[in-house]
């Protein structure tokens, strides 16, 4: 395949990791975070970590959406569920993902309804074919699958499907990037931007990471190559003293990003006062519900939502995974008693989620890191 | 549900209800293409779908790219797959 192997290209790949190496040299750390779950994956898949030199580390960021729902709204989701005359539908991912009272799957082997969808929209058609059932719709996901969640609400209201209703878990993608620069755990040099939810925010809300912050963002795509010009930019960047909001992936993603979708979100959705992410705490304004003119459709008013908050279990390091203040192995129970098969936390759920990334692709390193043209020794 | 899987438009729905039928990796559904309105698609053109909606307009280059990406991730196609074939049409 003539494309990819463009993107996958050993002498390419070589080319840009020796202006990495040239650009880094041998004084300083370089700590850059990559805020999307899909680059993570990435990044593990094709050894990247591995290739790189020892002085720039790439830390795992908040964005992968399963990851950051916290124990509580998993509850808050079963006990809908758990609703007489409901059929509760959910993304496929969300299903496995453990709260205070088990997951969905457990409900559903209970007894409850659950069901999983591809698209809001599929939740809507079965509400359409229920009429005598109420269906609710676990929404997650931040702005890249939101305005998809509007546009099955706006349709919801025009056919006037009364007995469909949207549990909104939907987040946004600047305030954890702000809790992030704003903890102290964590010094960092610069940040990879997220690209599909770019698409729709475009680069402009980034801004505040060079003007309020003093750090570069490059927004960056999801193939090996992607990364590594990325990271590239980031450290010419630094070295020319500049900071800067750049764009690696100017093959989707716009500045202006996508006007329509965020049109729609502004039509369906507010911002909370207050959201609970998980490891990440209580943050101000970063997350969607949906507007009064939708309160009919709104799950949260018409179910009893227990809304209690659940801790995470002792065990789980999920927080400082998902702040990038440890790696995914080093948590104390990452492989033993939290796998895939059996998470304990949220990023073993995911493909996207760093543990789950680094569990199946870590090992990968060497041979992947030959693949892209340089082993290390 | 974050990284998207690529389709190609074979048509546009005759309702006028923001609907096209695409065909990803030879399966054929309909999606929503009412986020690109100002793209004006057309049937062969590629697009990235999210959770049944066109997020994104991609050329040839970018649909195989993405492809192989999602091959690449363990499951990740199959499970794409599945979801796709298992809903709507
Ligand atoms: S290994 Fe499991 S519990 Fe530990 S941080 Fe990862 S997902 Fe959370």
């Amino acid at each position: 395949m003539r494309f990819v192997d463009e993107y996958r290209d050993p002498v390419a790949s070589r080319r840009v990791l020796a202006r990495i190496v040239a650009l880094a040299g041998t004084e300083r750390h370089y700590k850059f975070m990559e805020v999307c779950g899909g680059h993570t994956h990435t990044i593990y898949r094709h050894g990247i970590e591995h290739v790189l030199p020892r002085n720039v580390e790439l830390v795992h960021g908040p964005g992968c959406p399963v990851c950051v729902i916290p124990m509580g709204r998993i509850d808050d989701a079963i006990a809908v569920a758990e609703t007489p005359g409901v059929i509760f539908t959910s993304f496929g991912d969300m299903m496995r993902v453990p709260g205070g009272r088990g997951t969905l799957l457990e409900a559903k082997a209970r007894g409850s309804d659950v069901r999983f969808v591809y698209s809001p929209l599929d939740a809507l058609k079965i509400a359409v074919d229920n009429p005598d059932r109420e269906v609710v719709f676990f929404a997650v996901g931040f702005e890249t699958t939101a305005p998809s969640t509007a546009v099955t609400l706006l349709k919801a209201r025009a056919d006037r499907v009364m007995n469909f209703s949207v549990f909104s878990n939907h987040v946004t993608i600047v305030p954890p990037v702000k809790a992030i620069l704003e903890s102290p755990d964590l010094r960092l040099d610069g940040f990879l931007g997220p690209g599909h939810v770019s698409t729709v925010v475009g680069n402009h809300p980034y801004r505040f990471v060079a003007q309020e912050y003093g750090l570069p963002l490059v927004t960056a795509g999801f193939e090996p190559l992607d990364i590594l010009q990325a990271i590239e930019m980031l450290l010419t960047q630094i070295s020319e003293g500049r900071c800067e909001i750049e764009n690696q992936y100017t093959r989707i993603v716009r500045d202006e990003g996508n006007p329509r979708a965020l049109q729609f979100l502004a039509e369906v959705f507010e911002l909370r006062p207050h959201f609970e992410w998980r490891g990440l705490g209580f943050i101000a304004q970063s997350a969607l519900k949906l507007r009064d003119e939708f309160a009919p459709w709104d799950a949260e008013l018409r179910f009893a939502v227990p809304g209690v908050r659940v801790a995470d279990p002792k065990a789980c390091q999920c927080g400082e995974v998902l702040k990038g203040v440890i790696k995914p192995w080093e948590c104390k129970v990452f492989g033993t008693a939290c796998t895939p098969e059996t998470p304990i936390g949220t990023c073993m759920v995911s493909s996207e989620g760093a543990c789950a990334a680094y569990y199946n692709f870590g090992r990968l390193h060497r041979e992947a890191a030959v693949s892209l043209g340089r082993a290390s020794a | 549900m974050c990284l998207g899987i690529p389709g190609q438009l074979v048509e546009l729905s005759a309702d006028n209800d923001q609907l096209a039928r695409v065909d990803v990796a030879g399966v054929r559904r309909m999606i929503n293409i009412g986020l690109l309105e100002d793209e004006e698609l057309a049937p062969g053109d590629w697009v990235l779908i999210h959770v049944g909606f066109a997020m994104s307009k991609i050329d040839e280059e970018e649909a195989a790219v993405a492809l192989a990406s999602l091959k690449l991730m363990g499951s990740g196609l199959e499970d794409e797959m599945e979801m796709l074939r298992g809903t709507i049409r």
